[in-house]
C-alpha cells in the first residue's frame, strides 16, 4: 500500500484513528504488531478499508503517516482533446440535464482552450443537432439508428465507446439519471478509466486536470476527485446542478455522423414501458417539493399536502414513515432509502427530521419546516420554521399565497 | 438457481462530520452496518432460492471485520459467504472494486444471477453493480423493483426509471441491482443466527483471486481523492413568531423575496 506509518515516529496517540472517515485505522499494541519502540507501547495500523484520502496525514502531529502517489504508466494522454457531453434523449426529446451539462462543458472547454463536443445517440433525434449547437457545442456526433428506439444499455454503451475510442475526448460528462448512471459505469469499465458520480462542482486546475467535487457520507463531507493518469476523465452530474446557457441561434457548429458497430447483439430486450401515473411531477426534477411525514396522519392527510404543493406549483414528497404506512407510493420517498433531492424550496410538513430523511434533502436551497414539536430535529436544518399543527398552518399559508397572487 | 449477492459493510454514516475549523473528521462511535440496499438484494436472492432451489453465496470486499456483514446475510438465509480481503485492495475506487469482485465471482464460478443493492450509502455512486457486469461481460439491469419471471436461461424484470418503469428481458447469467421497493427483508431467525455463528467465512486475497496487481487497490484506481472538506455551512434558521396568521404571512413574504412564490 502506498500509505505508510513510520514506526519510529508514531506515538500511538490515536488522533489519526479519530480522523479516519472510513474506520480504517486502529491503535494496536506494538508487541502484537511486531513493531517495538523504546518509548511508545502503541502504534497506528491501517487496514485495507483505507481509501488514501489523506485525512490522517494532515492530522498527525508527528508526521508519522505518509502517502506516496504512485506514478502510473499511462497511454499518451496528450492525444486526448475536447470536452464532451453525452446527450440524454427521451424519445425524440433531449433531457434538460444535457443543456445544463453543455453550459458547464462550454466553460471547461474554454478553460482548456479546446472544443465542446456532444454525442447525440438515439432514434429520430438528428434534427436536434442544431439546438445542441446553439446551446454551446462546437461539434455534434450523431448516431440516429432504429435499433436505439428504446433504451438498451449495451447498444448505447457500444455506440458511445466506439466514438470515444476514435475521437479521444479528454473529458466526458453524463447526466446522473437512471440511464446515465447505468451506461457511464459500463463505458468507464470498458475504457478502463475513472468515473466520478454525482458531481456538484467541476473545474479545471492549474495542471489542466478536471477537478470533480462531490458530496460523500450523505453530504456531510465534500471530496475533490481527480482522474490524473487515465483518459477520458468521466463524471456524472445530477439534474439542476448547473444552469443552461441561453440559446445562441447564430452559433455554427459541425455535425459528424457515426454508426453502431457491426454485428451488435442486443443483450436486453425492453418489452414495454409503463408510465408512473401517481407521479404528476417527478420529485428528482422538481424545483419545489412539499413533503408529508408521520404528522400527516393518513392517506387523507396527503390531500392537504397535495393542495399545498399545487398552490406552490411543486411536487409531493414523503418521509419513510408515511411511505411505510402505505399512505403514499414509494416513488415519493425522500431520504436515504428513497431519493436524494435538492430543490429550490423544500417544505417538510409533520416530518420529525430523522437523519435518514435529512441526508436526502438537506442540500435544498431553502427549507421550510412545519411541525407541532418545537424540539423536532427538522428545525435544525430549516431556513424558516413554523411550530404549529400542519392542518392549521397549511390553510393559512395557502390563504396568504392566494392573497399575494390576486 | 445459483445466486451471488454482493454486500458492503458501511459506516453508520450519520455521525461522520467534519470540523470546519480544523478540517478534520469527527467520528463518534461509528458502528459498521450492512449497506441497507444490500439487505434487499440478499432477501431477493433468498426468495429466489426458496422458489427455484440452488444456493445463495454472499460476497464482500473489505477488511477482515467485514466478515460480520456476511454473517448477517447468512443469518437471514444466505448459504455461504466469501470475503475478499487484502491490504493491496486498499484505496480501490469503483473500477478496481468492480474488477476485484468480478475476480471473486469468477472464482466462485457457479452462478446464474448476481444481485447488488442499487448503491452503497457511503459512496452513493451506483457504479459497482454495472461495473461488475462489464468486467464479466454479461448484461445488467439497474434499479430493479420487481422480478416478473425467471426462465431456464432468461429473466424478466421491472426497472425503475424517473418517469415510470421498463419491463426488460435479459439472458442469464446477468447482474441486477435492486431498489427498496422490491421486497420487505426478513429479520434473522434464531436458527439463522446460530448458523451464521457457526459458518466459517473464507478469506481470499489477491493471490487467491489471481488478480493482475496493476488492476487492484490504488494502482488499479483511475480516480483519487485529492482533498476532503466540510460543505459550506448554512446560516442558522429562523423560527417564526406571533399568531399563526402572522407567521403565515411572514413566511409567504420571505418566499416572495426569494422569488419562490
Amino acid at each position: 500500500m502506498p500509505i505508510k506509518v513510520d514506526s519510529s515516529k508514531c506515538t500511538g496517540c490515536g488522533l489519526c484513528e479519530k480522523s479516519c472517515p472510513f474506520g480504517a485505522i486502529s491503535i494496536e499494541d506494538r508487541a502484537k504488531a511486531n513493531k517495538p519502540h523504546p518509548k511508545f507501547k502503541k502504534i497506528a495500523v491501517i487496514s485495507s478499508a483505507c481509501t488514501l484520502c489523506g485525512a490522517c496525514v494532515d492530522v498527525c502531529p508527528f508526521g508519522a503517516i505518509s502517502v506516496t502517489a504512485e506514478k502510473k504508466e499511462t497511454d499518451d494522454i496528450a492525444l486526448y482533446k475536447g470536452v464532451w457531453v453525452i446527450a440524454e434523449t427521451e424519445g425524440d426529446e433531449i433531457h434538460s440535464v444535457t443543456f445544463e451539462l453543455l453550459a458547464k462543458g462550454r466553460e471547461l472547454a474554454d478553460k482548456r482552450k479546446t472544443y465542446l463536443g456532444c454525442v447525440l445517440i438515439g432514434f429520430g433525434i438528428r434534427q436536434k443537432a442544431e439546438e445542441i449547437i446553439s446551446s454551446g457545442a462546437d461539434k455534434v456526433f450523431v448516431c440516429d439508428n432504429k435499433a436505439l428506439e428504446v433504451f438498451v444499455d449495451n447498444a448505447y454503451v457500444e455506440g458511445i465507446c466506439g466514438i470515444i475510442k476514435k475521437e479521444k475526448p479528454e473529458i466526458v460528462l453524463l447526466g446522473a439519471t437512471a440511464i446515465g448512471r447505468a451506461i457511464a459505469s459500463r463505458i468507464s469499465g470498458r475504457l478502463k478509466t475513472g468515473l466520478t458520480a454525482d458531481c456538484t462542482g467541476l473545474d479545471i486546475d492549474h495542471q489542466g486536470l478536471l477537478v470533480q467535487t462531490r458530496p460523500a457520507f450523505g453530504g456531510n463531507i465534500m471530496a475533490e476527485i481527480l482522474t490524473a493518469y487515465n483518459r477520458p476523465q468521466m463524471a456524472t452530474v445530477r439534474h439542476k446542478v448547473f444552469k443552461p446557457l441561453s440559446k445562441d441561434l447564430s452559433k455554427r457548429g459541425e455535425v459528424i455522423e457515426f454508426g453502431l458497430p457491426e454485428n451488435l447483439k442486443l443483450q436486453t430486450k425492453v418489452k414495454k414501458f409503463v408510465e408512473d401515473v401517481t407521479q404528476k411531477v417527478n420529485i428528482a426534477d422538481a424545483d419545489i417539493i412539499v413533503s408529508g411525514g408521520r404528522g400527516v396522519g393518513g392517506p387523507d392527510g396527503f390531500k392537504v399536502i397535495e393542495e399545498f404543493a399545487s398552490a406552490l406549483g411543486g411536487a409531493v414528497g414523503a418521509s419513510r414513515a408515511a411511505v411505510d404506512s402505505g399512505w403514499i407510493p414509494y416513488s415519493h420517498q425522500v431520504g436515504q432509502t428513497g431519493r436524494t433531492v435538492c430543490p429550490k424550496l423544500y417544505v417538510a410538513c409533520g416530518i420529525s427530521g430523522a437523519i435518514q430523511h435529512l441526508v436526502g434533502m438537506q442540500s435544498s436551497d431553502v427549507i421550510v419546516a412545519i411541525n407541532k414539536d418545537p424540539s423536532a430535529a427538522i428545525f435544525k436544518v430549516a431556513t424558516f420554521g413554523i411550530v404549529a399543527d400542519l392542518f392549521e398552518a397549511i390553510p393559512a399559508i395557502i390563504g396568504e399565497i392566494k392573497k399575494i397572487r390576486s | 438457481m445459483d445466486i451471488i449477492v454482493c454486500v458492503k459493510q458501511v459506516p453508520g454514516t450519520t455521525e461522520v462530520k467534519i470540523n470546519p475549523t480544523t478540517n478534520t473528521l469527527v467520528r463518534e462511535g461509528v458502528e459498521a452496518i450492512v449497506n441497507p440496499f444490500d439487505l434487499y438484494a440478499v432477501e431477493e436472492g433468498v426468495r429466489l432460492k426458496e422458489k427455484f432451489g440452488g444456493k445463495v453465496t454472499v460476497i464482500s470486499m473489505g477488511p477482515p471485520q467485514a466478515a460480520s456483514a456476511l454473517k448477517e446475510a447468512i443469518s437471514v438465509g444466505a448459504d455461504e459467504g466469501v470475503l475478499l480481503s487484502d491490504r493491496n485492495f486498499g484505496g480501490s475506487d469503483t473500477l478496481a472494486t468492480a474488477y476485484t469482485l468480478a475476480r471473486g465471482i469468477r472464482k466462485i464460478a457457479e452462478y446464474d444471477l448476481i444481485i447488488c443493492g442499487k448503491q452503497a450509502i457511503d459512496g452513493d455512486t451506483a457504479q459497482v453493480g454495472p461495473g461488475i457486469a462489464e468486467e464479466l461481460g454479461i448484461p445488467a439491469v439497474t434499479y430493479v423493483k420487481k422480478i416478473e419471471e425467471v426462465g431456464e436461461d432468461f429473466i424478466v424484470v421491472e426497472r425503475m426509471l424517473e418517469t415510470g418503469y421498463q419491463v426488460v428481458e435479459m439472458k442469464l447469467p446477468a447482474v441486477i441491482t435492486v431498489v427498496k421497493e422490491i421486497n420487505e427483508p426478513r429479520l434473522p431467525s434464531l436458527r439463522g443466527k446460530m448458523k451464521a455463528r457457526k459458518t466459517e467465512i473464507p478469506m481470499w486475497n489477491a493471490g487467491d483471486l489471481a488478480c493482475e496487481m496493476e488492476r487492484i487497490g490504488q494502482p488499479g484506481s483511475p480516480t483519487a481523492v485529492r482533498r476532503i472538506f466540510a460543505p459550506p455551512q448554512k446560516p442558522a434558521g429562523k423560527i417564526l413568531a406571533g399568531e399563526l396568521d402572522q407567521q403565515a404571512s411572514e413566511l409567504v413574504a420571505e418566499l416572495k423575496k426569494l422569488s419562490l412564490v
